[in-house]
């Protein structure tokens, strides 16, 4: 079965101050090196179960590629160790080393044979992997004819032909369109299901969210936070808003759940309320009632321009509409330190039965990414309650109007 | 003990290097209408041009040999093995870097590259000797039993060439100098090597100093085989021996040390 433990893991690249001095350190080994140690990566440790989908997060340049290399084998650690157990099988960047002048049934073997598999288990896979990937004809076209999306579907296919113990994604996924998104999510999941371990990396919230069960936060070539999906990414997704001034805050709320909260402070979130359609404060509405989300927002500085937007969220943390002031051409502009500001959002709770979320932000510009006065995510949660009568599953609320003809 | 595991990665990645011997020989003549028919016609013509010119137009004798084709026989008896000599050592000189892409994505035992190169030239170098020899019974200069001796001979090459082309490839990662450098000395190598003319042209005193040189020696044993007709001076290939085995030992010791941080350098 697959397991991945990792222990202190750390990688650093040997730079050397000119061409010569490489020669110099092989040719005089009992001089002092004369390299310097350059570290993309530094005193990791996590260990992942069989069974078990670990998403891997952060920024470009945060070590997410190097981990999956050492943990892959194709690049050794500098310090610490990598145990993997059972049959790896890794999607590192595009195309598995396809060969361009080759078809893609020919690559798609000699993929599959770097994987370890032996030719008569290739022509039985073979149907298999060319019904998955879906190009058509261009499986017996020559590889540099191809899109990278082609490219992606066939390297996926390969590497998911026979089920591996462990399988490693680095965002490759990304490039297929929407629909091989789909229909490789599912594969993935359905090998986790099946015992698969998982890695992953992406920048897809929702995929990280629908597939693992745990996720982790590198920066700057460290591990810094391990945990739920939800909590991992709003903390990631704080920091992204922090860049700066690195002030991002988690407390637990009851329940277990972790707020995030980030920001300069120039304005602050003084209320959060969901009132119904009589203006009383609410935690539970029903489907389809109007209902209107407050929120109160305290001026501490003087400023030229504020925008509050909100996302609600489903239990899951993905998001299920946001929006804010500036999208709903309602700007907020030349404001007063002091001032106090009020803002109803009314719309119809036209949400399926469950938990949610709402995200609260105060900043400039379109996104929170550019001055980012206060995010606090899980600002309220709200229950949405079934109606009586006509049942329904999923996450909005689309009455139909049923004609019947016979 | 190393090799063991060794033997074993290779054993288990069988498909993927006879694959790859495969694909590179298709690759070679892809796009081309003839094919691998360019595989029979260019040893063909190396044969033809050499055996016209040297023993029709130039009449060129060997010292020795009475005999209109022994120039030619000799001639091609060193430069097919040579090019089988060279054609290892700077593929496996350049095989970690063409691979990078491979090296760089996916894990696979390494060792398996080199085996490729090594067998990817016996291929090629298989298909022009057996034309020669073709040739040699053609023209009624077989040798006869004495051929056999040509075997144990190309093993010590093919162990001295692909010893010396994975260091090279090794160094070449680092230090990319290598392979420019070493195709000067590749140059030098041959006209040192007696391949076109005869070791009794040269003065006794560079004669010692040719002894030296290990493929001086393996080329001495191919033509007395091919032209002479005689098993070669078996004591006259232990220096080439000894060197075959200590660059292959450097080879896998260079190589086990510096494999990790090869990749880094990709």
């Amino acid at each position: 079965m697959g397991t991945i433990r990792v222990a202190g893991l750390g990688k650093a690249y040997k730079q050397y101050p000119t061409r010569w001095s490489r020669l110099a350190e092989w040719m005089l080994p009992f001089l002092p090196p004369r390299h310097k140690r350059h570290w993309v990566l530094r005193d990791v440790s996590f260990s992942v179960q069989p069974g078990e989908a670990v998403g891997i997060v952060g920024d470009n340049g945060a070590g997410k590629s190097t981990l999956l290399k050492l943990i892959a084998g194709t690049t050794q650690p500098t310090e610490g160790e990598v145990a993997v157990a059972g049959r790896v099988a890794a999607l590192l960047e595009l195309g598995m080393g396809f060969h361009p002048e080759f078809t893609g049934r020919q690559n798609a073997f000699m993929a599959a044979q770097l994987l370890g598999l032996q030719p008569g288990e290739i022509e039985t896979l073979m149907p298999q992997i060319e019904r998955f990937a879906e190009i058509g004809e261009y499986v017996d076209q020559p590889v540099r004819v191809y899109s990278s999306g082609m490219m992606v579907r066939l390297a996926f296919s390969v590497a998911t032909a026979r089920r591996p113990d462990v399988l490693i994604v680095d965002e490759a996924l990304a490039v297929g369109d929407a629909y091989f998104q789909h229909k490789s999510l599912d594969r993935i999941r359905q090998l986790r299901d099946e015992g698969t371990t998982l890695l992953l990396v992406s920048h897809d919230r929702s995929a990280i969210h629908s597939i693992c069960g745990r996720a982790l936060l590198l920066d700057a070539g460290r591990a810094v936070k391990e945990g739920t999906p939800e909590e991992v990414m709003d903390y990631y997704n704080a920091l992204v808003a922090e860049r700066e001034t690195r002030t991002v805050r988690q407390h637990a709320l009851d329940g277990g759940k972790v707020q995030t909260v980030s920001g300069t402070g120039e304005a602050t979130i003084a209320d959060v309320a969901l009132l119904d359609e009589h203006g009383a404060r609410v935690q539970d509405v029903q489907v389809g009632r109007p209902v209107a989300l407050l929120i109160d927002v305290q001026v501490r500085e003087d400023l030229p321009e504020l925008v509050v937007g909100y996302v609600i969220r489903d239990r899951l943390g993905q998001q299920v509409y946001g929006t804010n002031t500036h999208h709903l051409e309602r700007p907020l502009e030349r404001i007063a330190k002091g001032e106090r500001i009020r803002l109803r959002f009314g719309f119809d709770a036209n949400l399926g039965a469950g938990s949610y979320s709402v995200s609260v932000a105060l900043h400039t510009g379109a996104t929170h990414v550019t001055r980012n006065f206060e995010w606090r995510d899980l600002a309220m949660i709200f229950r949405v309650t079934a109606p009586p009568a006509g049942k329904f599953v999923g996450l909005a609320w689309l009455p139909p109007q049923l004609e019947i003809q016979r | 003990m190393i090799l063991t595991p060794t033997a074993a990665a290779i054993w288990r990645y069988r498909g993927f290097i006879a694959g790859s011997v495969k694909r590179e020989f298709q690759a070679r003549y892809r796009g081309s209408m003839l094919g691998s028919v360019w595989t029979v016609l260019n040893p063909l013509a190396m044969i033809a041009v050499y055996t016209v010119i040297f023993s029709r137009l130039m009449q060129a004798r060997l010292p020795g040999v009475d005999s209109t084709f022994a120039y030619s026989i000799y001639l091609c008896a060193g430069i097919i093995t040579w090019g089988f000599f060279t054609e290892i050592v700077t593929r496996a000189q350049n095989v970690f870097l063409d691979n990078a892409n491979l090296i760089k994505k996916l894990s696979f035992p390494r060792i398996c590259l080199p085996v490729v190169v090594v067998l990817s030239a016996t291929v090629n170098f298989a298909i022009v000797f057996a034309l020669f020899t073709a040739f040699l019974v053609a023209s009624g200069n077989f040798p006869g039993t004495v051929f056999v001796a040509i075997f144990p001979v190309l093993v010590v090459q093919v162990a001295f060439a692909i010893g010396l082309g994975v260091i090279l490839g090794v160094l070449n990662v680092f230090f990319r100098d290598v392979g420019q450098f070493f195709a000067i000395v590749l140059q030098f190598w041959f006209w040192l090597t007696p391949i076109v003319y005869s070791v009794t042209v040269l003065p006794e005193r560079l004669r010692s100093l040719v002894a030296w040189n290990p493929m001086a020696s393996l080329v001495a044993a191919y033509q007395s085989i091919l032209v002479s007709r005689q098993w070669p001076q078996w004591g006259s290939l232990l220096p080439a021996v000894v060197a075959s085995l200590a660059l292959c030992l450097l080879a896998v010791r260079l190589f086990q040390k510096r494999s990790g941080e090869m990749v880094d350098e990709l």
